[in-house]
């Protein structure tokens, strides 16, 4: 992913990948150094040649490119410092493990060091589940080449050539005794460089010999959230600081206030003023701000105060207007873009013995993490500073510029843990009115969103149409499938730089990814709408697993209804058709074994799921799969969901999630597990429980009485298994949240023979089918 | 107005709007950040506190209504040692956290209420409590490993309320 990231080397994500090292910003291409500063041994890569020449003075001037660095003290402490979002994956946990291992450093000593913004740290983003995946190779070599020091360094100590010297658990061993690396880090004076061949020809340990990786290690996060210590972004607090609560406009554009009407508020205690927000960076538009001594006056105050805006165009926006007019956009033939176009489709559908054709939905779905949005800003000694928790310090430093009027390197923000990402905190926009207010106050400000302002303002996933056509030979045979998907575009929206090239102009791929699957099929076109009504109405947020999030649900139960036309077992039916041939095959390292990994995952599901065992009446099993998100970063997973219908209430239970998944090394086995977990349960929550609607341009659900997140109540059976492989480390966080939609809706037609095609599937619906089918 | 209880065994007084949330009391007043603010109507747990030893959602808590009340927070609980703190990290069940002091004080008053829960008794009680990240799995066996240590420990029907004893 980190193709669109870094704004070079755009690529459609049918396209394969190098080997993920060589995408990474390059940090080897200068070398590595090691040397001490002050009292600690810091280990770093080289800014330029000249560190490689002297590592002493390099590491002494800070002269070192920190993308990836830690330090070892005088203690033994090993200090990894963490450039990425710590949202509830361990990420920390997860990298410090990689440069451990091949440390052989004792896990004991390991702790994290979450950074603030700088532009020393390279490009700042944490999604996509990309982490480990880009970190994986270079980690190891920084690991390994502060081993390799560590040992010739304890050689000398131990009188004993390095060749007889090893190292394990923070000690260097040789010649029957042992010195640790505390002992060799305050006694020692150690100066090193590695060119990058060197580094490249440094030796990473055979996973036979991993000792951190893929152990039982606790994440070093965890007791902090326990025991409430963690800071949030919630919890930043500044000497001087008044409360702020914005109050927001009828429409996310377009609305310009007219006049504020205060009088009633001034009697509250604590009360001071509102002001109008004035945006350069129109991220914003039309909003408010009410300032206060505390959260709560400011809250009282805002109920009394009473502002007259003129309203942008969309503020008789409703979700059928949404809805028709992706309907709309996709019965055009040359809207939106081209993102595929293999073999011959429309010879294919001219010459089809058979074609199918259906129409899949999803409504709008919330973020709610469970942290408001929330930002301290303030200015001091000609500097900004912004406090808050973000996934994107990137993509929102040069629009806190533009709102600010002063240079990016002129604002920092600093890292607060986040109370829930999800996709929510990559787009900074919460960072914007804080820092205006800030501005205009001449003091710091702690802007807190209540949960009701929080919705209105998330950037939600997108309600979205997809059609999905299939062709059909003598046999039954798919020999061509066209899909076309419309929803509204985060990308092109807030991030326009990093949109891909399709086959005839530009896509957002966070808006189709999942729909290049691995179903060997003669032709195959997918085409990817913006649909600029959502884009102007609300902004499109990314949200966990982003495309593949809705874009699988239209595939996976199109691929079901192709299986049940053909009368063919759905589990077979797709193994059938995950041949591995041609482009399907793979390529090494990322997706090597191709559409065989996929099948693999889905005979393993059948094997532990009860695949074709007799259920209960009313109650059966449903098959969904999935490539994760890019094809060049396949997580490889399955899910096999049963399902009992209530015939009276239509009301689906499901019973037991069955998910399979091949995400090659498994860097923490039961980190792994909980992020697989809550995916799924992400994925079953917007299945059934969640899904907002649009009207009067907002969303309707603004708080937990009328939006219903999955609780403990509703939590299944869940058996997990992981394909034990030493393959490319890809991500975990998202791929099991685009299986069990579809696996249930798939379920659901098994057990009472009504296809749903819209997600969240509501009692109602399902009654109302049951109802249609009981009258055909 | 002059309010007077107990947090964390401390006496305090504070002198706030009487129709403040009892949250924004201990967070911003008190300093007691551990305690989080989710919905601001009762709704997903985030906030929930002891009042006299009874879980009680801090967001829709007026602070008059716990005046000469003993108050525990997170913190509160951390330092008098529960076993609830310990599973926590054995079960490794926070993912991002936000809500997890939370879930535990809601656990804390369930384990005295039904020392020996069943798996429905926690679904309904902790049902009250939002988790996200859908950590559920591990917060159901945080919290029956925990009701496990608290009946090796607990000496036959004498489980005194340590809270309400410190009020």
């Amino acid at each position: 992913m980190l193709k669109y990231l870094t704004g070079r080397n755009q690529q459609g994500p049918g396209h394969t990948r190098d080997n993920a090292d060589t995408e990474l910003p390059s940090p080897g291409r200068r070398g590595f150094i090691i040397g001490m500063a002050g009292a600690g041994l810091t280990l770093a890569f080289a800014r330029s040649p000249l560190g490689l020449a002297n590592p002493a003075r390099a590491v002494a001037d800070g002269a070192f490119e920190p993308t990836v660095w830690y330090q070892i003290q005088p203690d033994g402490r090993i200090i990894v410092n963490i450039a990425k979002a710590e949202m509830g994956q361990h990420i920390g946990t997860a990298l410090a493990r990689i440069v451990a291992d091949e440390l052989e450093a004792d896990w004991d000593l390991v702790e994290l060091h979450h950074v603030d913004s700088d532009p020393k740290w390279g490009y700042m983003v944490t999604g996509g589940s990309w982490s480990v995946w880009q970190s994986f190779t270079p980690l190891s070599r920084a690991g390994a080449a502060g081993r390799q020091v560590l040992i010739e360094e304890g050689a000398k100590k131990l009188g004993v050539p390095p060749d007889q010297c090893r190292a394990r658990n923070s000690r260097v061993i040789g010649g029957g005794r042992s010195i640790s690396y505390a002992d060799l880090v305050s006694s020692g004076n150690i100066s090193r460089s590695f060119t990058d061949e060197e580094l490249k020809q440094m030796p990473i340990k055979p996973a036979s010999e991993r000792r951190i990786i893929g152990g039982q290690t606790r994440a070093l996060d965890i007791p902090g959230k326990a025991d409430g210590s963690t800071l949030y972004g919630l919890d930043a607090s500044l000497e001087g600081m008044v409360y702020g609560r914005p109050i927001i406009p009828p429409t996310r554009y377009g609305s310009a206030i007219k006049s504020i009407d205060d009088s009633a508020a001034k009697e509250i205690p604590g009360y001071r003023q509102t002001i109008t927000l004035e945006d350069p960076s129109g991220t914003v538009p039309g909003w408010g701000m009410v300032i206060a001594d505390s959260f709560h006056a400011a809250n009282l105050a805002v109920d009394r105060i009473k502002v007259d805006w003129s309203a942008g165009k969309t503020a008789g926006v409703d979700e059928q207007a949404l809805l028709d007019r992706g309907r709309e956009l996709i019965g055009t033939a040359d809207q939106g873009v081209l993102v595929l176009d293999e073999g011959d489709v429309d010879g294919a559908f001219s010459n089809a013995a058979d074609t199918l054709e259906s129409e899949y939905i999803t409504h709008g779905v919330l973020h709610f993490q469970l942290e408001p949005v929330n930002a301290v800003a303030r200015e001091k000694d000609g500097r900004w500073e912004i406090h808050t928790g973000n996934q994107w310090q990137s993509l929102i430093l040069p629009v806190l510029s533009k709102a600010l009027g002063v240079p990016e390197d002129r604002i920092v923000m600093r890292t607060y843990m986040l109370g829930g990402g999800f996709g929510r905190r990559l787009n900074g926009d919460y960072a914007v009115p804080a820092a205006l207010a800030a501005k205009a106050l001449g003091r710091p400000v702690k802007m807190v969103l209540t949960r009701e302002d929080d919705t209105l303002f998330d950037s939600i996933r997108s309600p979205s149409v997809q059609r999905v056509r299939m062709a059909f030979d003598d046999d039954g045979r798919i020999t061509a499938m066209e899909h076309h998907a419309t929803a509204g575009w985060p990308t092109q929206v807030m991030a326009p730089g990093f949109m891909a090239e399709g086959v005839n102009g530009k896509y957002d791929p966070f808006a189709i990814q999942g729909a290049l699957h691995w179903y060997s099929m003669d032709g195959h076109r997918v085409r990817a709408i913006p649909n600029d009504l959502a884009n102007d109405t609300f902004r499109p947020g990314w949200l966990r697993a982003v495309g593949s999030g809705w874009v699988n649900w239209a595939l996976e139960s199109a691929i079901d209804e192709a299986a049940h036309k053909a009368g063919e077992d759905p589990l077979e039916f797709r193994l059938q058709r995950l041949k591995a041939e041609g482009r399907n095959a793979g390529s090494a390292p990322n997706s090597v074994g191709g559409a065989a990994r996929q099948a693999n995952v889905l005979r393993r599901v059948r094997e532990i799921s009860g695949w074709g065992e007799e259920m209960p009446a009313d109650t059966a099993l449903g098959v969904a799969t999935t490539y994760g998100q890019e094809r060049n970063m396949p997580t490889w997973t399955a899910c096999v969901a049963r399902v009992r219908v209530d015939r009276e209430s239509g009301r689906p239970t499901v019973e037991k999630l069955t998910l399979v998944t091949d995400a090659g090394t498994i860097v923490h086995p039961d980190g792994a597990r909980a992020q697989v977990e809550g995916a799924a349960l992400w994925g079953m929550s917007m299945a059934l429980y969640e899904g907002t609607t649009f009207r009067d341009g907002n969303v309707v659900d603004n708080n937990l009485n009328t939006y219903t997140p999955l609780r403990m109540r509703d939590v299944p059976e869940i058996e997990m298994e992981f394909v034990d492989s030493t393959e490319t480390a890809v991500g975990l966080g998202e791929p099991a949240t685009t299986v069990v939609g579809p696996a249930i809706g798939n379920a659901i037609f098994a057990a009472v023979g009504v296809r749903m095609r819209e997600i969240p599937i509501r009692p109602e619906a399902v009654l109302a089918e049951l109802q249609k089918k009981a009258d055909a | 107005m002059a309010i007077k209880f107990k947090i964390n065994r401390e006496p305090v007084t504070v002198d706030v709007p009487a129709d403040t949330p009892l949250l924004w009391v201990i967070r911003d007043d008190i300093g007691f950040t551990g305690t989080k603010f989710g919905c601001g109507i009762g709704l997903c747990g985030a906030c929930t506190v002891h009042v006299n030893g009874r879980a009680t959602r801090a967001c829709i808590t007026p602070v008059s209504s716990v005046e000469n009340t003993v108050v525990t927070t997170i913190e509160g609980l951390a330092e008098n040692g529960h076993p609830l703190l310990e599973t926590w990290v054995e079960a490794q069940t926070p993912q991002c956290g936000y809500c997890q002091p939370g879930q535990i004080m809601q656990a804390a008053a369930m384990l005295r209420d039904f020392p020996d829960p069943t798996d429905e008794q926690i679904d309904q009680v902790m049902s009250g409590n939002l988790c996200r990240c859908m950590a559920y799995i591990r917060i159901r066996e945080a919290i029956r490993m925990a009701a496990g240590r608290l009946r090796a420990a607990a000496p036959q029907g004498n489980d005194e309320d340590r809270e309400a004893s410190h009020a």
